[in-house]
């Protein structure tokens, strides 16, 4: 009988507001860093980063089940974009 | 059938807090309420406790920070039930029956995908968000809101078209975001469909922006309704303004019959609920 082997890949889930959606934190981020003399920061955007640990036949099965929870959970579509990568070992 | 016989579930996960005031408004009017976990009505629980979401008639998702707000404010309540309960969730919307939800219970309306409802009972991807307050806070105070409905939404048939309620608000998440592109499309189905229930304005009853709107939110929209008005939704609180001695100004005035602002939805919805059934 055939048994797929399964492999552990560590994916990376990026979430960030789609532009034109306000950010509210980034803007409050560089209004504090600016009152602390970070003149420089031009821009400040805040994003989430979810690690994932996935057990898969494949890569792209490892990507396809993190789409998945992009889909169902992590990102709502009206206001979200996200980007899946596959973390090297 | 009568007041005495009707039945409201009041549910609730890990971090929610508003279900005992939501169900004390429906337990003084008369009604029996009863606050149920989650896992009683998907049956993770032993077989004393299992009930049906078919044995109620109202459906009431309270405020709170259900399991923290983690991910984004009642995503994981939403995609738990999703997950359980769709099914039972769209056939109760089809029958006819009430679903509330306040704040939290907004949230998790809206990631269900349940409003705003606009073609169809239910889309399986949000069709809009309730995003992050524009001033980056949890604002919490009390708030007016003015009643746009016409008589679409059964959480405000007892109330006047035009009317001044003020109700208190307290949340982070809860400006209502349409999709990029489609926003005005969008909003003008809201208004022909009369689905927009409340729009915050100032004291004198202007449609005003920050601090009056505590949100930011798209047209000053603070409640809506599903299509066919039995799917409400609003950020403000109205089970906290059940009596007028909860109004923050009710020493300077005469309490006359001691009926706060948001009472008034409650018996609409229960009103509703016995002529219909």
């Amino acid at each position: 009988m055939f048994f797929p082997t399964m492999e552990k890949y560590t994916v990376e889930v990026k979430v960030e507001l789609k532009k034109g959606v306000t950010d509210p934190e980034g803007e409050n981020t560089k209004k504090a860093l600016a009152l602390l003399g970070f003149n420089a920061i031009e821009s400040v955007r805040s994003l989430r980063v979810y690690e994932l640990m996935v057990s898969a036949e494949t890569k792209e099965k490892a990507i396809a089940i993190a789409e998945e929870s992009c889909r169902k959970l992590l990102a709502n579509p009206v206001i979200h974009n996200y980007k899946i990568m596959v973390k090297e070992l | 059938m009568n007041v005495a016989d009707v039945k409201v579930c009041v549910l609730r996960i890990e971090g929610t807090n508003c279900e005992l005031e939501m169900a004390e408004c429906f337990r003084r009017l008369g009604a029996q309420a009863e606050i149920l976990h989650l896992k009683q009505l998907t049956g993770e629980c032993s077989p004393d406790k299992k009930r049906q979401l078919s044995e109620y008639q109202i459906l009431m998702l309270p405020g709170g920070f259900s399991s923290g707000d983690y991910v984004r404010a009642g995503a994981i309540f939403a995609a738990r039930m999703k997950n359980a309960l769709m099914r039972d969730l769209v056939d109760f919307v089809e029958k006819g029956y009430a679903i509330g939800g306040i704040c939290n219970g907004f949230q998790i309306l809206v990631e269900l995908g349940l409003l705003p409802g606009i073609d169809k009972t239910y889309s399986e991807v949000p069709e809009v968000a309730l995003g992050i307050n524009d001033s980056a806070r949890f604002e919490c105070r009390p708030t007016y809101v003015k009643c746009e409905s016409s008589g679409k939404c059964v959480f405000t048939r007892n109330i006047r078209k035009g009317r001044n309620l003020l109700i208190p608000s307290a949340h982070a998440e809860g400006k209502l975001i349409l999709p990029d592109g489609k926003a005005d499309e969008m909003l003008q189905r809201m208004i022909e469909q009369d689905q927009i229930v409340f729009r915050y304005v100032d004291y004198m009853g202007n449609y005003s922006g920050y601090p009056w709107n505590p949100n930011g939110s798209i047209y000053n929209i603070a409640g809506i309704c599903n299509s066919t008005g039995n799917v409400f939704g609003m950020m403000p609180h109205p089970e906290r303004v059940f009596y007028r001695i909860q109004h923050p100004d009710w020493t300077q005035n005469d309490i006359g019959e001691n009926v706060g602002d948001g009472r008034a939805i409650f018996e609409s919805v229960l009103s509703y609920i016995t002529k219909k059934f």
